[in-house]
């Protein structure tokens, strides 16, 4: 059989930028494990139908210009504070689709209270959670969740537990409270983990909408720039030393 | 052999040459040039074009969206 040459029209098109991403370049540094997030929120809210009913929360942190780059409503918070608005907007827009988008500095360091209340309380959000153990954005310096012997700018040689104490798993305390329905912890360093986040985070929407109570979605990223590794050498590190740590799966699902 | 082949369009200029698409390849097709974009990355390429299905794995992983997949049935 000859040859032949795949015919690049619409027909045959499999897989695209999904609509909701917008032109923009973003500012992520090569590889950066937001990039990848950005287009599964996109995907799902665009599968959904929900591009029309939708408001995201964006951080302080490397995400802080989410709302650049995915075209529905947001809405941008102080600090930390992403849960707390994300639940009153809620409360004042109960048909909508809520949810934030939240960095480990922000949701765990900072925003620890905001959040423990808003899972405590219930509200019909979903909170994305990206956990690169670090502070990206303001130059590595090291987060509640950094690993104990992991080196950030601010830990040269390393976390020291009795120094700079523990990191701590803020999913699994969270699984503790009775207004949280799903929580869950994936990541995106392969194809099949892609996808199958894809499902988790559209099961966390989809349980926002009917009322089922919060939807908590952990995604273990990398920082390359911040673990000063090319992407793929922080990919491998992430499943050699984070997964132990912060392992894949449901953790709650009711 | 195969019935169903795949072809890709990266998009140079967007692309940041972080490799990801490469590694996540399970035909090995993918990599990245010895040129670079105007920004100065390293595009990613199809160095091994026959060997593409169209699966669609570098474009699900690439994080700046980037990639285009095409994929097509032989009409024998």
């Amino acid at each position: 059989m000859a040859e032949f040459q795949v015919e690049m029209n619409e027909e045959n098109r499999v897989y695209t930028k999904p609509r909701l991403l917008t032109d923009a370049v973003m500012h992520y540094c090569p590889g950066c494990s937001h990039g990848t997030i950005h287009k599964l929120v996109a995907e799902v809210i665009e599968e959904m139908g929900l591009e029309e009913r939708s408001i995201g929360i964006s951080p302080v942190g490397c995400s802080v210009l989410a709302y650049n780059y995915i075209d529905i409503d947001w809405a941008e918070a102080a600090h930390g504070r992403a849960a707390a608005v994300a639940a009153a907007i809620k409360r004042l827009n109960p048909s909508k689709l809520v949810f934030t988008y939240q960095g480990d500095g922000d949701l765990a360091a900072i925003g620890t209270g905001e959040t423990i209340h808003a899972c405590n309380r219930g509200d019909n959000i979903t909170i994305i959670f990206v956990n690169n153990a670090i502070y990206g954005m303001t130059g590595g310096q090291m987060a509640p969740t950094t690993l104990l012997g992991m080196k950030t700018s601010t830990t040269p040689y390393g976390r020291d537990a009795s120094l700079n104490g523990y990191p701590y798993k803020i999913a699994n305390m969270i699984t503790q409270l009775e207004g949280v329905s799903y929580v869950t912890r994936q990541s995106v360093h392969t194809p099949a983990a892609v996808r199958k986040a894809k499902k988790a985070l559209r099961h966390a929407f989809e349980k926002s909408m009917d009322g089922k109570g919060l939807s908590f979605i952990e995604f273990v990223a990398t920082c390359n720039s911040g673990w000063k590794l090319s992407p793929v050498a922080a990919n491998q590190w992430m499943e050699e030393h984070m997964f132990p740590f912060y392992p894949l799966g449901d953790l709650k699902d009711i | 052999m195969a019935k169903i082949k795949g072809s890709i369009i990266v998009d140079r200029e967007r692309c940041k040459g972080c490799g990801v698409c490469v590694v996540s390849c399970p035909f090995g097709v993918l990599k990245l040039s010895a040129e670079v974009n105007s920004k100065g990355y390293n595009y990613s390429f199809m160095a091994n074009p026959d060997a593409c299905t169209g699966c669609a794995s570098c474009a699900v992983i690439c994080p700046d969206s980037c990639i285009t997949v095409y994929r097509q049935k032989a009409s024998n």
